[in-house]
């Protein structure tokens, strides 16, 4: 009986906070028909706004998964003074406001800034939008591998040295073998977080339309253009991607959690 | 040996590397940000932090971070509970959906918790622009952290010290008391302080449904990004640093506690 009491309080509290609010955007966003919503997410302003997501995406989740590799291979592997600090940090963009990160990047490259005089625009542009993107999505991968490297342990690897193995061929026929859904899994969630960015984006980007905004710049832009059903359809495309993500989390960590 | 030495070799190499990246994309702007809001000294930081809109806006965040941190503490660990120990149909699609607030981009969330809880509302529960929404939307992101960190604790948990408890003729609630509650401790505390440094620094859940009212329900982020629209940059700077104190604060304490733990289980 307390079991069902429980279970029932779970369920409310989850239907309360996400589904329901959810199945009302889904369904908010076709009511005055398909053709409306087809056609918000379809015009050249909407276009343009999910493929410069999507162009962000392919640089900051290639970035954050090579680099999460060499860092948890190096905090894990390797004993070096400050290892608290490096951690520390590299869970930083998990704990900090992605306004702050925004406004972070806007001081180092905007007028008065230390890098004010770089040749390439930076603010306002695509480069600072890839940082910004880079910077709050960097943890995922790390925190994902680390644990998996510490569990594999180094015997097979120094087996593998002992027998005249390169470290380029370790790392190819043993490590990374080991650690590849982990792998895998932190790109999922680097990729939900780098399609998802929001604040760090908002404040970098300068948000022209049809030039620096991304997807959700996009939905914001909408909503307070009071065209309630472009911004509910652009905010459909973003939660069917969420639950392609979701999705994805579930088949690489089948074991965890439930039978 | 010269082939060990020849595979540790390129260690150092990739530390340096690891460090040159973090400097480059996390460390630099963080300093050029330091360096913004205390660039007029002490006085000037204080005084650009402690503005009366400032304070109302920081004294809001904390307060209502606080207030769904402990919100997480007990049902956080009661979803946890139930996704563990209970079984029924949908449990698998339950708890994927566990994790739809981290996959959800913010603003998205925001919107959703608008259309059902803001002025057309179709149940007719209207919160938008009160301090009231500030805490829904808080809840909706900071939701996974709690039961992710409480679930793989109690999945590993042994069966067998509860069954000795019932045994003895303990109940139930004594039993979640002594056996179960203190070895969940640890994970909760770590998952209400990472959903409490979420929610210190939230904006885009926030941004639509709180209407930012100041003194009223403008909280410290959307309060930092007002103060760059309007040319304060000196402001929002140091009303930053003020965020990322308390963020580097709550981890390095994670991490502390974190390291105190494993060290005690070796002992």
């Amino acid at each position: 009986m307390r079991r069902l009491g429980l279970r029932i309080v779970a369920l409310l509290y989850l239907a309360a906070l996400l589904v329901g609010p959810l199945s009302l955007v889904f369904w908010r966003a076709f009511e005055t028909g398909v053709g409306p919503a087809w056609d918000a997410v379809t015009n050249d302003a909407a276009l343009h706004a999910f493929k410069l997501t999507i162009l962000i995406a392919l640089v900051a989740v290639p970035a954050n998964t090579i680099f999460g590799v060499v860092a948890a291979l190096a905090i894990v592997r390797r004993p070096f003074r400050g290892k608290g600090l490096v951690n520390a940090i590299v869970d930083l963009p998990l704990a900090l406001s992605p306004v702050v990160v925004g406004l972070a990047l806007f001081l180092l490259y905007g007028r008065e800034g230390w890098f004010a005089g770089l040749p390439v625009q930076v603010l306002f542009a695509l480069p600072s939008m890839i940082l910004a993107t880079i910077f709050v999505s960097l943890p995922f991968v790390v925190r994902e591998v680390v644990p998996v490297l510490r569990e594999i342990g180094t015997e097979q690897e120094q087996a593998a040295a002992t027998l005249g193995a390169s470290g380029l061929q370790i790392f190819r026929r043993i490590t990374f073998p080991a650690i590849r859904w982990a792998v895998a899994y932190g790109v999922v969630l680097t990729t939900a977080r780098s399609l998802g960015e929001y604040g760090a984006v908002a404040v970098v980007s300068g948000r022209l339309v049809g030039e620096t905004e991304t997807a959700t710049l996009h939905v914001e832009e909408r909503f307070q253009a009071f065209d309630l059903v472009g911004a509910y359809a652009s905010s459909v495309v973003l939660a069917l991607l969420a639950i392609a993500v979701l999705l994805s989390m579930s088949l690489l960590k089948p074991k965890e959690g439930i039978s | 040996m010269p082939a060990a030495s020849r595979a540790r070799a390129g260690i150092p190499l990739s530390l340096g590397v690891v460090l040159a990246y973090l400097t480059a994309v996390v460390a630099l702007p963080l300093a050029a940000l330091t360096w913004r809001a205390t660039r007029e000294g002490a006085t000037g930081f204080w005084e650009s932090v402690t503005t009366p809109d400032g304070m109302a806006a920081l004294k809001l965040t904390l307060a209502a971070s606080l207030g769904v941190a402990l919100v997480n503490a007990v049902v956080g660990t009661l979803i946890a509970w139930v996704l563990v120990r209970d079984d029924f149909r949908g449990k698998g699609v339950v708890n994927a959906l566990i994790d739809l607030p981290f996959a959800l981009p913010t603003i998205v969330a925001g919107l959703t918790l608008l259309a059902l809880y803001g002025p057309q509302s179709p149940v007719g529960v209207n919160v938008a622009y009160t301090r009231t929404s500030i805490v829904l939307a808080m809840l909706f992101v900071t939701l996974p952290f709690v039961v992710r960190t409480v679930q793989p604790v109690l999945l590993e948990l042994d069966r067998e010290l509860e069954e000795a408890a019932a045994s003895l003729g303990a109940s139930e609630l004594q039993i979640f008391r002594r056996v179960v509650f203190p070895n969940l401790l640890p994970g909760i505390l770590s998952g209400v302080a990472l959903a409490f440094a979420k929610a210190v620094g939230e904006f885009g859940s926030v941004v639509i449904i709180t209407g930012n009212l100041p003194f009223e329900t403008q909280v410290s982020a959307v309060y930092i990004f007002g103060q760059l629209e309007s040319n304060n940059v000196a402001g929002a700077a140091a009303a930053s640093v003020v965020l990322l104190a308390i963020s580097f604060g709550i981890l390095l304490a994670i991490g502390g506690a974190r390291r105190h733990v494993t060290r005690h289980d070796h002992a």
